[in-house]
């Protein structure tokens, strides 16, 4: 592209619109923030659970929520409001749309993540074996769940609550194949080769790599995998985005 | 070099193809005026122009700038005001123009400035901090309007930017299209009224069903709408179409209990349907008058392309 400096433009001020619009918004604040709070008091909290094992994981189911809680939401409620078209006269194109909103999720994922960890530090005893795998884990993390986010906003449609429920439909059910409440090295036959297929589990396994040293796959494996399904969901909702726009507005 | 170049434009939805091969030139620094009906093809043709939509073959140059090449050097021409899409209601009047012009590239103190300025000429200066959502129909229009503008664009896009607006917006939304103008910005309006085409624009395009049926300048077309006119009359007795066999009178067609008779010059059509039926002692039932239909216009053009 010979629009470097304009491309990137774009994408830094859609970013910096939908951290200021819809970082506040309800459904996010919702599924974002409040849901992985649940989970956390529902799962660990007063089951006798060993907290130090158990929190990478949340750490990542944290991570996770929160980074793919925003993208499903902006595209729909645009449509909605009838900002997208005007957003889209703009000099951006759909990709620079859709990197400002994998970014803004990352960038939530990433601020709310950080907050829950350096909070926790004065409640459970964490260790930090791997900073540079840790952070490297907070990065492709928030990136791969953002694109995520964003990918499952592709559906064509303007109401945000449908658009909603159909991402949770697909993130509730990914947070119990994917080694969170159930250890990876325990899990065996059908479960586990679920557990393969969700991207999160090597979310997971990055993290525990990072702070307690033990993990199912090499570090380089999880970084890998990440890497190669946040081109992917980025490129899918490219695909699906272009495809809805030739139908029209 | 033109404003506005598109060539052999096409998009279908479905089985609906909703622009047919249009092609049009609109010259730098003129108002250009785009009419037809409801459904003829405007707003899908503006989203061809300014790279919202994709065309299925065609090709758009924005000051000689092809716009699928290199959508964001093109972009950054133009100021576009969508026929249904607004600004942001969350944020305030002065938020979403800031936003605008960060999108084109402006510095912060120059967006000041400028802002400052439209916000007074748009009439909204006392409410520049209120949330748009909290504005009447009106007042939204001409932020979305401010936010096109922020960046004096060589090239201003307006989708029916009157329309349903009050009195006052109306002739604000007016005035900044002929400012424009003035400073030296090429104008592409579409409208379907014809009385805002003919007192702005230069050069006047009809199109109908996706199809370009007419381009010219007001006047000339105007002329055509002159035929247009009609008188409807009816009688209390049958009468034949021979009566209608007078000077004046272009076309007649019965419609309904009435007769329909084009003409372009009512006046003349009237006296002579007043004379005629007082010598011959038929009682005029109703009679009225219309003035020069764009409807019709259109009807006429596209059964003459
Ligand atoms: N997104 C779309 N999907 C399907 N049909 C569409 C879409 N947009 C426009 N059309 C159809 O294309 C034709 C032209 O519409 P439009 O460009 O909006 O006309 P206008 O602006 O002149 O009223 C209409 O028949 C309309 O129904
Ligand atoms: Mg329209």
């Amino acid at each position: 592209m010979m629009e470097v400096p304009l491309f990137l433009r774009g994408i830094f001020v859609v970013t910096g619109k939908n951290m200021r619009l819809y970082y506040t918004k309800p459904p996010v604040l919702m599924f974002g923030l409040l849901f992985p709070l649940f989970m956390f008091f529902a799962f660990f909290v007063g089951r006798h659970l060993d907290l130090t094992t158990f929190f990478p994981a949340f750490l990542a189911m944290m991570l996770f929520f929160t980074a793919s809680s925003v993208g499903p939401l902006i595209t729909p409620w645009e449509k909605r409001e009838k900002t997208y078209e005007r957003l889209l006269s703009y000099p951006v194109t759909q990709d620079s749309i859709i990197l400002g909103d994998v970014a803004a999720g990352a960038i939530f994922g990433i601020g709310i993540s950080l907050l829950v960890w350096i909070a926790s530090v004065f409640f459970v005893p964490v260790a930090v074996t791997n900073p540079g795998l840790f952070v490297l884990a907070f990065i492709l993390g928030t990136l791969s769940c953002a694109a995520l986010g964003v990918l499952l906003a592709s559906p064509a449609s303007d109401s945000p609550p449908n658009v909603m429920i159909f991402s949770n439909l697909v993130r509730f059910p990914l947070i119990f194949i994917s080694g969170i409440f159930v250890p990876l090295q325990q899990m065996q036959g059908w479960g586990l080769a679920l557990a393969y297929c969700s991207p999160l589990t090597y979310l997971v396994d990055l993290f525990n790599a990072a702070m307690s040293g033990t993990s199912a796959f090499s570090p380089f494996v999880d970084c890998s995998v990440l890497i190669a399904v946040s081109a992917g969901f980025i490129l899918a909702a490219r695909v699906i985005q272009k495809r809805n726009m030739m139908k029209g507005m | 070099m033109n404003a506005i170049e598109a060539k052999h434009l096409v998009k279908r939805f479905g089985a609906v193809t909703a622009v047919n091969d249009v092609s049009l030139t609109v010259r730098e620094g003129e108002t250009f005026g785009f009419l037809g009906p409801n459904g003829a093809g405007k707003t899908t043709t503006i989203r061809l122009l300014t790279g919202v939509l994709s065309p299925d073959a065609g090709d758009v140059r924005i000051t000689g700038i092809d716009i699928h090449r290199h959508p964001l050097d093109a972009k950054m021409q133009m100021g576009v005001i969508p026929e249904s899409s607004t600004v942001y209601g969350d944020l305030s009047a002065e938020q979403n123009l800031h936003l605008s012009g960060q999108m084109y590239g402006m510095p912060r103190a120059l967006r000041e400035e400028r802002i400052d300025e439209i916000l007074s000429q748009m009439g909204l200066n006392e409410k520049r901090r209120n949330p748009v959502r909290t504005f009447s129909k009106g007042m939204k229009q001409r932020v979305s309007i401010a936010c096109a503008i922020i960046h004096r664009p060589r090239v201003l896009f307006l989708d029916e930017p009157t329309s349903g607006l009050d009195v006052q917006s109306r002739r604000l939304v007016i005035d900044t299209i002929r400012r424009m103008n003035e400073q030296g910005s090429t104008i592409f309006l579409t409208t379907h009224n014809i009385e805002e085409a003919n007192t702005l624009c230069q050069t006047v395009c009809i199109i109908n069903k996706g199809k370009v049926v007419a381009q010219d300048s007001p006047e000339r077309l105007k002329k055509m709408f002159d035929t247009t006119q009609s008188v409807e009359v009816s009688f209390d007795r049958t009468v034949t179409r021979d009566l209608f066999a007078a000077e004046g009178i272009l076309r007649a067609e019965p419609y309904g209990d009435k007769w329909r008779l084009y003409t372009d010059n009512p006046d003349r059509v009237l006296k002579y349907l007043v004379g005629r039926a007082e010598r011959e002692s038929i009682g005029i039932m109703s009679l009225t008058t219309s003035g020069p239909s764009l409807e019709e216009a259109f009807v006429h053009l596209t059964e003459r392309a």
